[in-house]
């Protein structure tokens, strides 16, 4: 079964690499650009995986995280963190809020995917 | 014991200093000489009565016999005891090893002052680091543009058989970060650059080029006296300041500063005076003479005013009171307090958390204003003075321990703690 990944990314040229790259995998990836409606997004499209940023424009990707893991059918969604900020206390907060993986950027792709394949158990 | 042992040194170095010989003293004050050899050489306790004589004899105050310069050194030892609480080190007998080994006790003065002042640049370089928004904003961007030129140039390098539309897409896309980062750390560089030169503004909010200008006036301008030349005066000065930010609030607050002047005459400030009693008799609201208590000639007092969300506005440090350069300050200041409950003043003796905290008194008030009339926004400004206290550097008789923000805060049981600091847990205690 063809795995779907939401992005949310407001850095449009990484978000073109990790989508090709999750799209030569296999996963099917749709992707936003901010932290508006994010929640909403996975209650709806209900995606294997989400990755999502940090920083994003008009809500923190820590409030994201919060808000999936709030609601009853979206709270065991695997989260995928990325970040430019790899401070131990933004490690501590993304963990406390429920993130499952965090990644610090600039990451590589071989271990972009191989984060991606272990956590939709592929 | 250890009282009598510098009493001694000091008599001895006196008498030397002097060129009298030790039975000559002894004779005039009537003792023998072994007797006053062995007061020299701290084995003999000296009596108020023969200290009399002895400094009658030499030509100095009993006082500068019986505590000497040494009084204050002794002061430092036990402040640098204290700010260890585990260390061990036997505060009753300070006086003791300071008159025994006075190169050792020396060296424990110099080291504590050492660590102190590393720990002030540790917290300022801290407070760079972590809340600076500049920094924060080109590192931000140059490891977003390097996460994507990594990630691009690792997809065109090993995708053997990518399409050339896709490959066209990721050049392009090299070229724009190869140039986001080129001007990333460009700015990193001059931020870099500019962090080591006092009078760079490379990164420097318009805010601080306001207060390092204000600090270079001694925070009073004698201009806006009345009967001064006025804000005209003061014009050239502004037009020299980096930023148009920091030009238009530095006019801003020239307007607030010579308002003030008129309502509140500099005849009317008395040290010590009651900030609340004053505005009542001047009828001027109490923020206005805190400010003008702050920023009279050669105040000592700290002032801080914030605005409804609590952001810090203006900053004046005052000596041994740390305020955040960038970032939140601590809860617990009666600024605080003081925004919570506009109209009413709020006063609280504070001591500065950390090594050697000196004590403060803080009055603080909050006025509010509502420039858009019945119905309109509430503006809120809070405004906190922060007087020194003299006599005792601890902790106690009910003051409050505050520090300047959570992360450089060496209070350990802080109920009010948003963060960890990145003080020592032996300089927490």
């Amino acid at each position: 079964m063809t795995s779907h990944v939401l992005l949310i990314e407001d850095e449009p040229n990484i978000a073109e690499a990790i989508r090709f790259l999750l799209s030569r995998e296999g996963c099917r990836v749709s992707t936003l650009h901010d932290g508006i409606g994010a929640a909403e997004a996975v209650r709806t499209e209900r995606p294997d995986l989400v990755i999502l940023d940090l920083m994003l424009p008009g809500c923190s990707g820590l409030d994201v995280v919060e808000a999936i893991r709030a609601h009853p059918e979206t709270g065991d969604t695997p989260v995928m963190m990325l970040t430019a900020k790899g401070q131990g206390r933004d490690r501590e907060a993304a963990e406390k809020a429920g993130v499952t993986l965090f990644m610090t950027k600039p990451f590589s792709n071989a271990e972009m995917l191989a984060s991606v394949r272990a956590l939709v158990g592929k | 014991m250890a009282r009598a042992a510098l009493t001694g040194t000091r008599l001895r170095e006196r008498r030397m200093a002097l060129g009298l010989r030790q039975a000559d003293v002894a004779a005039a004050v009537g003792v023998s000489a072994p007797y006053l050899n062995l007061i020299e050489h701290n084995r003999r306790r000296v009596s108020p009565r023969l200290l009399e004589a002895l400094a009658g004899r030499l030509g100095v105050d009993v006082e500068m016999l019986a505590e000497g310069a040494e009084g204050a050194q002794i002061e430092e030892l036990r402040t640098a005891a204290t700010a260890l609480p585990g260390s061990g080190a036997e505060l009753d007998r300070a006086e003791e090893f300071a008159g025994r080994f006075p190169g050792w006790a020396a060296l424990a003065r110099g080291l504590a002052r050492r660590v102190a002042s590393l720990e002030r640049a540790v917290e300022a370089l801290n407070d760079r680091l972590t809340h600076d928004p500049h920094l924060s904003d080109s590192l931000h961007e140059v490891l977003s543009a390097v996460a994507s030129v990594r990630s691009t140039a690792s997809i065109l390098a090993e995708t053997e058989d990518i399409e050339p539309e896709w490959r066209a897409r990721f050049l392009k896309n090299l070229h724009g970060d190869s140039e986001r980062l080129a001007l990333g750390a460009e700015a990193l560089v001059a931020f870099l650059d500019g962090s080591d030169r006092a009078e760079a503004q490379v990164g420097i909010a318009p805010q601080e080029e306001v207060e390092a200008w204000l600090a270079g006036r001694g925070w009073h301008l004698a201009e806006l006296e009345p009967g001064g030349p006025g804000a005209a005066a003061l014009e050239a000065e502004i037009a020299g300041l980096a930023s148009a930010a920091a030009r238009g609030l530095a006019r801003d607050w020239i307007a607030v500063m010579a308002r003030d002047a008129a309502r509140v005459p500099l005849a009317a400030l008395e040290p010590g005076a009651d900030p609340v009693r004053l505005a009542t008799m001047l009828g001027v609201e109490v923020t206005v003479v805190l400010r003008r208590l702050a920023l009279s000639p050669g105040a000592e007092a700290g002032l801080a005013i914030c605005d409804a969300s609590g952001a810090l506005v203006l900053r004046k440090p005052a000596e041994g009171f740390g305020f955040p350069r960038f970032g939140s300050a601590c809860p617990l200041w009666p600024l605080y307090a003081a925004l919570g409950r506009p109209g009413s003043p709020v006063t609280a003796d504070l001591v500065a958390a950390g090594r050697g905290g000196r004590r403060f008194r803080a009055v603080a008030f909050c006025a509010s204003r509502h420039p858009e009339g019945l119905g309109g926004v509430e503006l809120r400004e809070a405004v906190m003075l922060v007087a020194p206290l003299r006599g005792g550097t601890q902790p106690g008789g009910g003051a409050q321990v505050v520090g300047s923000s959570c992360r450089v805060c060496a209070r350990g049981d802080c109920p009010a703690r948003r963060e960890p600091s990145i003080l020592t847990d032996a300089a927490v205690g």
